[in-house]
């Protein structure tokens, strides 16, 4: 054996002489002094942040940087990514709760105090209401005197994935398309270092999406958006591989981490093709799969929550390991996702494990260890062909959106996560601590249980709702109204959305003013819920639905009608897939289930329960904002004469706070550590049973 | 205590939300001793109101082409017409658990503080004879409430056919580039329709076309003689978007135009005809194929409830009634002859 010139080496024989004080050298068994590889940069390091008030998202900000984190991550509260204002009455126990509120410059100012922007990269999940952000933003870059073509980050802006498992748009899909190709041709020219959307795939596996189905979904979603740009005419042919290189995604990565990054390699492979065949990007940079990533936090679980720190790390390996289908951002959940709001040292703790993998380790010393792996290939082929097949269906459909709109994709994700629940149920798919490994010693990290979560003092919502309306009060009302008028002239006459609604942002229009502008012109949309259409494989598992399905039939006999049960969501959190498997469960079991879909007042869901003749009523609420619309809804029911209608409530809720609500009046409280659907049908059946009155139609 | 049908009655006729959801309640009730108080329900709803009053539209067509947005779009501009709505969704899909998934209402968007409008879904899996016995009692209930009663059901075939039974004007709605033209033509369900609906019109030129093959086929059809000749109502053909909330005004003229060419004694007769079939239909739901068969066939069924209602019981005797009569007698013959 040969070895090249300046090599050192070290052989078996030299070994003693090796290790005498060079500890660092007796890893090397080969190592080429000329060759030192240079350790590729590490990935941007986040945190999803945000709650409360602008005050204090920007101090958790600042802390998280003095800790090592390297770009921004803002979670908003759901009445900003829904565009409605603190004192609105949809906002109603969710101002502050997953996020901070942003109504207007002033609180964008305070968000991004002593954070100068031209140093920020700042990713923002927000969509529906993304260009009114990005407006925002744009504005207070003005007021610190910050070049906009220097500003960096990210308006995640993905409406598809809203229709189809986060639930947070506002307008009809080809609407919410106009507005992101917009965004698209106003920042490839004047905020060039922005990335203005990130396609998601990450929503979609929340949601039940196979690794196929997240790749067919979302790249079929950035052919759309892609499409809209080209035909929409705001950008000339000539620069669109540069609206084609900002395209960015993000991406989810889960427990399988081998498949996951077979995923992602076969993610790299098909936006190659993508990009130099339909949208003739020459430059292969250009071509580049750029994606950012949080891994699954669905699966972490609420029983022996310590697990769930090792579940993150793994997760993780899916998204670095291979160099070249590397992600660009890494978000890691926190430890106690499934039990409420991470505190700052729940949030450090994931953020060390990507410092440790990164730093720590020799990860980033190589090139790409699996290429030339036949198992990789072969996995990663297989990947390929069959999600280019799925896209192909769903261009003969029409496109992305005409399938979101027909509730084909829906349905889908419906089935698929149905199919992965009962696999849960029957022990077919392993949870560890779920259902297996169940016993446990008692655990110190959740002791004082009230700590191990962060809650949002409800004077939140009181200050915010007392700020806006002061802030109202004092801006120029002139100048407000005429921004307000020009605003909705341009979407009227098809006008690039981005200059009047930094204008707007300049004249101290609020979130709420500005959405509600556009619903003006462009109106409201209710998505297609998927459950309808929806069929599941009943083959396993089948014999307690059999015996529950003789219960709900006999009960059918004593009332005389079939057991009816409404299902829905009060308040603006839209992640239906809990809502979604309870009713399509119901159905399964024999109850005629009303489903009222996402975003519903109490009033709507009292109006609702009375004129269906409900015997039952469920409400999932994910949010944390059950403290204040449940009692409201009990109320109001037993005002409208139906306080004898059990009420039942799903969702991320305290112990404490469960046990607040069931002193109210609630009949029963589910949490995610509820997930044997079959015991709670059996629940509910008994409930209904328990609130018959012998000789009446109820 | 639940409130007596005599108590019902009046306050359904007044629109009480409560008091109509205890009614269709009611008449949904199974029970076999439920059947004598729907009937006094139903007596008493008769009385508050002119068999004539008000207008119960029927939507219908295959499943996917916009109706439950359509029947929003519809109910939303009544109300803006000043009338009160309300609305039965129908869906006869059957599982095997007898479960059913009522998802129209996520995708209306009302008011729940209107009190002139009402939403019910119903689901009639199982049931024998199509549109269930229980959906023509709930459009009763309905009808004594509210002027305008909109039946939205979904499905192709024989559930199309019997919601002419139910309602006074049946509105078919279709999608441009289905090919549910033809196929409707050779079931022979272009019969019933009063008006033709080419809903998603937002598809443009595509929905213009489907509405011009439309307009045409029928046309040839009368031609041929195949239609109605003795039908003097022209059948309009109308391109809608419920989505965006075009051609509704114009759905609703036609529907009107419907309603007023009826005299007041037509639209009697002909409600009364639907009560028949009903009364036949909760027959045969009691008796089954025997029963069926006991009474010389469908046809003669009906004839048989046509008469019942109109002549020798007396003019107060419900479908409900009449069913239960003619049961009665069913169950002595089948006891005497062994």
């Amino acid at each position: 054996m040969a070895f090249p010139p300046g090599a050192r080496y070290v052989t078996r024989g030299h070994e003693r002489h090796a290790t005498i004080g060079a500890a660092a050298h007796h890893k090397e068994l080969f190592v080429s002094s000329t060759e030192k590889k240079q350790k590729e940069r590490p990935w941007i390091m986040r945190t999803y942040a945000g709650h409360s008030t602008a005050a204090a998202s920007n101090e958790l900000y600042r802390t998280n940087l003095k800790k090592g984190q390297t770009g921004l991550s803002v979670a908003f509260d759901l009445p900003t990514q829904t565009g409605y204002d603190p004192d609105h009455p949809l906002a109603l126990g969710e101002v502050g709760k997953v996020g901070v509120p942003v109504s207007h410059i002033g609180d964008m100012r305070t968000l991004f105090n002593a954070l100068p922007l031209d140093q920020m990269n700042t990713s923002m999940t927000i969509n529906a209401t993304a260009p009114w952000l990005l407006a925002l933003y744009i504005a207070v870059a003005e007021e610190q005197g910050v070049d906009r073509k220097l500003l960096q980050g990210t308006t995640q802006n993905d409406l598809i994935k809203e229709y189809l498992s986060r639930g947070t748009y506002i307008f009809p899909p080809a609407a919410s398309l106009r507005l992101t190709a917009d965004m698209i041709a106003y920042t490839v020219n004047e905020v060039p270092k922005w990335n203005p959307t990130n396609i998601c795939s990450y929503h979609l596996q929340e949601a039940g999406a196979t690794p196929v189905q997240e790749l067919a979904y979302s790249l079929a979603t950035a052919i759309a958006v892609l499409d809209a740009v080209r035909k929409g005419g705001q950008v000339p042919e000539a620069e669109l591989p540069k609206v084609v290189g900002r395209i960015s995604f993000f991406v989810n990565a889960g427990m399988r981490f081998i498949e996951e990054m077979c995923k992602m390699r076969a993610f790299t492979d098909l936006w190659d093709r993508i990009t130099r065949d339909r949208y003739g990007v020459q430059d292969a940079n250009m071509r580049r799969f750029r994606y950012g990533v949080q891994v699954n936090s669905l699966g972490l679980t609420e029983p022996q929550p310590e697990n769930n720190i090792l579940r993150i790390v793994l997760e993780m390996l899916g998204v670095t390991l291979s160099k070249d289908a590397r992600c660009r951002a890494l978000q890691l959940p926190a430890w106690n996702e499934a039990l409420g709001l991470p505190r700052p040292w729940d949030q450090q703790w994931s953020l060390r494990a990507q410092q440790i993998l990164a730093f720590e380790s020799d990860l980033l010393e190589y090139d790409d260890i699996f290429n030339g792996s036949h198992v990789v290939e072969a996995k990663v082929r297989a990947m390929v062909e069959a999600a280019a097949r799925e896209i192909e269906d769903i261009e003969a459909r029409g496109g992305v959106i005409e399938a979101v709109e027909s509730g084909y994709l829906k349905q889908r994700l419906v089935e698929a996560n149905a199919t992965r629940l009962r696999a849960i149920e029957t022990g077919e798919q392993i949870v560890v601590g779920v259902n297996k490994f169940v016993e446990t010693a008692p655990c110190p990290l959740t002791e004082n249980l009230g700590e191990a979560i962060l809650t949002v003092d409800a004077k939140v919502e009181n200050d915010a709702v007392a700020s806006i309306k002061k802030w109202r009060a004092e801006r120029n009302a002139q100048a407000v109204s005429e921004a307000l008028t020009r605003l909705r002239d341009a979407v009227r006459q098809g006008v690039n959305i981005m200059p009047p609604s930094i204008e707007a942002a300049r004249a101290g229009v609020t979130t709420g003013e500005w959405a509600q502008a556009l619903r003006q012109v462009i109106g409201e949309y209710r998505a297609p819920t998927g459950v309808s259409g929806a069929r599941i494989d009943q083959s396993t598992g089948a014999d307690n639905v059999t015996a529950l399905r003789a219960r709900l039939s006999e009960l059918e006999r004593e009332l005389g009608r079939r057991p009816k049960m409404l299902v829905g969501k009060p308040g603006l959190d839209g992640h239906s897939n809990g809502a979604e498997q309870i009713a399509l469960k119901a159905r399964d079991v024999g109850f005629e289930v009303v489903y009222e879909g996402i975003r519903v007042t109490p009033e709507q869901i009292v109006a609702s329960a009375l004129e269906e003749g409900v015997h039952l009523i469920g409400l999932s609420i994910l949010s944390g904002s059950h403290l204040a619309l449940v009692p409201q809804v009990l109320e109001k029911l037993r005002a409208a004469g139906l306080g004898h209608v059990p009420l039942v409530v799903g969702g991320i809720i305290p112990e404490g706070d469960a046990r607040a609500l069931e002193a109210k009046g609630v009949a029963r409280v589910y949490t995610p550590k509820d997930f044997a659907l079959n015991n709670i049908m059996s629940d509910l059946v008994e409930l209904v049973a328990g609130r018959v009155r012998p000789h009446a139609a109820e | 205590m639940p409130p007596s049908e005599a108590e019902l009655a009046p306050r359904i006729a007044q629109a009480e939300k409560l008091a109509v959801a205890l009614g269709l309640n009611q008449v949904e009730d199974r029970r076999p001793d439920a059947l004598s108080r729907i009937e006094a329900l139903l007596s008493a709803l008769a009385q508050q109101r002119a068999a004539d009053f008000g207008h119960r539209v029927g939507l219908t067509g295959p499943p996917g082409v916009g109706k439950s947005t359509l029947t929003a779009a519809l109910a939303r501009a009544y109300r803006e017409r000043q009338r009160t709505v309300g609305v039965l969704a129908v869906d006869p899909s059957s599982t095997r658990s007898g479960g059913a998934l009522l998802g129209d209402r996520a995708r209306m968007a009302f008011d729940p503080e209107d009190a002139g409008l009402f939403v019910r879904s119903l689901a009639t899996a199982g049931e024998t004879g199509g549109l269930a016995h229980a959906a023509n009692a709930a459009v009763e209930v309905l009808a004594g409430a509210y002027d305008r009663v909109v039946v939205e059901t979904t499905g192709v075939g024989q559930t199309e056919t019997d919601v002419e039974h139910v309602v006074d004007t049946v509105c078919l709605v279709i999608q441009p580039g289905s090919g549910d033209v033809l196929q409707f033509i050779k079931a022979g369900i272009m019969e019933i329709p009063d008006v033709i609906v080419v809903n998603k019109g937002d598809h443009g030129r595509l929905a213009q076309r489907a509405a011009a093959d439309l307009t045409g086929a029928l046309d040839r059809l009368r031609h041929a003689g195949m239609g109605d000749e003795a039908r003097i109502w022209k059948l309009p053909v109308l391109v809608t978007s419920a989505r965006d909330g075009v051609g509704i005004g114009e759905l609703i003229d036609a529907l009107d135009a419907h309603r007023a060419s009826f005299s007041a004694s037509g639209l009697i007769e002909k409600r009364q005809r639907g009560r028949a079939t009903w009364a036949a239909s909760l027959f045969v739901r009691l008796h089954g194929e025997h029963g069926l068969r006991w009474s010389g066939g469908r046809q003669k069924l009906v004839e048989h409830m046509q008469g019942a209602l109109t002549g020798s019981s007396g003019p107060g005797t419900s479908p409900v009634g009449a069913a239960a009569a003619l049961s009665r007698a069913y169950l002595q013959n089948l006891v005497t002859s062994g």
